[in-house]
């Protein structure tokens, strides 16, 4: 792998306008062939318009898209390249027909042959779950059952790129959560390049290698999940991504619904039941740990870690003071309790935090 | 009420011997309104497509004429293009007035408004983003047309019913453009009005029958088609 490899898309100097009013402003957009884009914003900050575009499902006012290199021109151009990447909505968008030629539709109009056809839809379906409901008719489907099959559309077409507008938005939690852990798997084994909008920072983390944050149109932030959350450029940000710790590491132990996980050499006690082995991300939010300066009296807080402070930053009310425990971690406290501590940059300091405040959330790479 | 159990009796004895004349007039009845019902679908059908799929100034005001155009009095349909046709009108080098094409001219003109009204209100009730979806599994322009219309596919039959149901049952364009002359124009309303004003009931009980059930038959499908669940 080459280090300045192309890009399989991109986009440049991208304006969108809608009745005279700008919707999209993207200077620069780069997707790496292998990754899984998350596109993470509140409702209107452009990720829908972004993805269609992207798709080219609607015409940017200005700019131009780059599919391998290639920029997307003419109509024909346009054509061939919806024929090598797909879509998937918010809605299902089902036709009115069995799940399996709802499943076959998309091959059908790329010209694939019958007897490959029957074999892809198959695999599939089975990606998915629903091989018991191919004849079924797609009206007939649960909503979970719907949105299944439309991703189990957009995945038998082995697309290059695939893009993903919240195709779980409309879903009760137990749906969503099965679906989740389905796509997810389903992008492991087939290296799926992904773009995936979200309004929902947990699904960015299960399901991507890299964020970008969405603005009012624009791209505030974009990195690893781990750079996004732990380093928000910005309030908007740091507020929209909500959990402000996470920590990568890997499950050592596992056993009780406790779980021990190795983070940075250290070993952190979570709430869970991974398997040992497995890499996890462990969420935490700065009110949820406690710093002394002496080891005090026996708490229920199973972790506890020394660290040296190194930044106090004010908000709002109360400061955040950032520490090295050979990871990197941060608490809220108030001023007096800075006071009473006597807390400056380069001293040490005793963090704890019980196993239940850790938020255990597992990866595409696990 | 003897005049009317003696025209059941007559009508059901011609229809049960298939009297000729009577069956000549429904299968021509029947020849002309679909041919101007499959000319209006072809008219009505691409021009709702087309409008329910494109934006441009005064959308609106031809979607209001075109819902106008639904409930056309079919007398006014038949003045005018009896108008059109006649010798020293715009259309009279066609020489077609008083011959079956009129009629169908005519249909057309009443079908056509009817059909577009109905297909503009079955593409747009479709979820706005199928259009996307189809173009993003890979169709080309006219692969999506045919695939949308194949989704709105009970609305659009709906619509060549009522286009159809409209036409079949109309006397004014019919007996104004045809002239209901006997062997070549006559249709089941037009010989109706006719058989009843000569006093034949049974007759015109017998071509009545004929009608109701035509009629009957496109409500049941339609009515069929519109308590039908839709998909997600």
């Amino acid at each position: 792998m080459t280090p300045a490899q192309a890009p399989i898309l991109a986009a440049r100097g991208l304006n969108v306008h809608r009745g005279g009013v700008q919707v999209l402003e993207i200077p620069e957009f780069e997707l790496q062939a292998g990754t899984v884009l998350a596109l993470i914003g509140p409702n209107g900050s452009g990720k829908t318009t972004l993805l269609k575009t992207l798709a080219s499902l609607q015409e940017p006012t200005e700019g131009a898209i780059l599919f391998r290199g290639q920029p997307l021109a003419s109509r024909p151009g346009r054509e061939a390249y919806r024929k090598r990447v797909t879509m998937v909505f918010q809605e299902p968008l089902l036709f009115d027909t069995t799940v399996a030629r709802n499943l076959e539709a998309g091959l059908k109009l790329r010209g694939v042959p019958g007897p490959e056809r029957a074999r892809r839809v198959l695999a599939a379906a089975r990606t998915f779950g629903i091989e018991p409901l191919l004849e079924r008719q797609a009206r007939k489907l649960s909503g979970g059952e719907a949105q299944r099959a439309s991703l189990a559309r957009a995945f038998v077409l082995e697309p290059e790129i695939l893009f993903l507008d919240e195709p779980f938005s409309a879903l009760d939690p137990p749906t969503r959560e099965a679906l989740l852990d389905d796509l997810g798997s389903a992008l492991r084994q087939t290296r799926t390049t992904a773009v995936i909008a979200t309004h929902d920072q947990e699904d960015a983390l299960r399901l991507a290698d890299r964020i970008a944050v969405l603005h009012r149109g624009r791209i505030v932030q974009s990195g690893t999940c781990f750079d996004v959350v732990n380093h928000p450029v910005d309030e908007f940000v740091a507020e929209f991504v909500g959990m402000e710790i996470v920590l990568p590491g890997q499950v050592t132990a596992s056993g009780m619904g406790l779980c021990r996980v190795a983070v940075a050499g250290l070993e952190v006690e979570a709430v869970g039941s991974p398997a040992p082995g497995e890499a996890v991300l462990l969420g935490l939010r700065p009110e949820h740990i406690t710093l002394s300066t002496h080891p005090g009296p026996a708490t229920s807080a199973r972790n506890s870690f020394t660290g040296a402070v190194t930044r106090i930053v004010p908000r709002g009310p109360f400061f955040k003071v950032e520490l090295d425990c050979g990871f990197w971690l941060a608490a809220f406290i108030t001023p007096r309790s800075l006071e009473e501590l006597a807390l400056a940059p380069g001293q040490p300091v005793l963090a704890a935090f019980k196993a239940t405040a850790v938020h255990l959330i597992r990866t595409r790479h696990s | 009420m003897g005049l009317i159990w003696e025209g059941i009796k007559k009508a059901m004895e011609l229809l049960w011997t298939l009297d000729p004349e009577v069956l000549g007039i429904t299968l021509f009845s029947l020849k002309v309104s679909i041919l101007a019902t499959g000319l209006s679908l072809a008219i009505g059908g691409a021009a709702g497509m087309a409008l329910a799929l494109t934006r441009f100034p005064g959308k609106r005001l031809l979607i209001s004429l075109i819902n106008t155009g639904m409930g056309l009095p079919p007398v006014v349909v038949g003045l005018f293009v009896t108008i059109l046709l006649w010798r020293n009108g715009p259309l009279g080098f066609l020489e077609i007035l008083y011959t079956p094409s009129a009629i169908i001219l005519a249909q057309t003109v009443i079908a056509t408004p009817i059909i577009a009204g109905i297909s503009l209100a079955a593409i747009q009730q479709l979820p706005a983003d199928l259009r996307l979806q189809i173009l993003s599994l890979g169709a080309s322009r006219r692969q999506m047309l045919l695939c949308l219309a194949k989704e709105a596919r009970l609305p659009l039959m709906a619509a060549v019913m009522a286009g159809f149901g409209g036409v079949i049952s109309e006397v004014g364009a019919s007996i104004m453009v045809g002239g209901n002359i006997k062997g070549s124009t006559r249709v089941l309303t037009t010989a109706t009005v006719m058989e009843a004003g000569k006093g034949n009931f049974d007759t015109a009980i017998a071509l009545s029958l004929i009608l109701l059930v035509l009629t009957f038959t496109v409500n049941a499908v339609l009515t069929h088609i519109q308590q039908r669940d839709r998909p997600r």
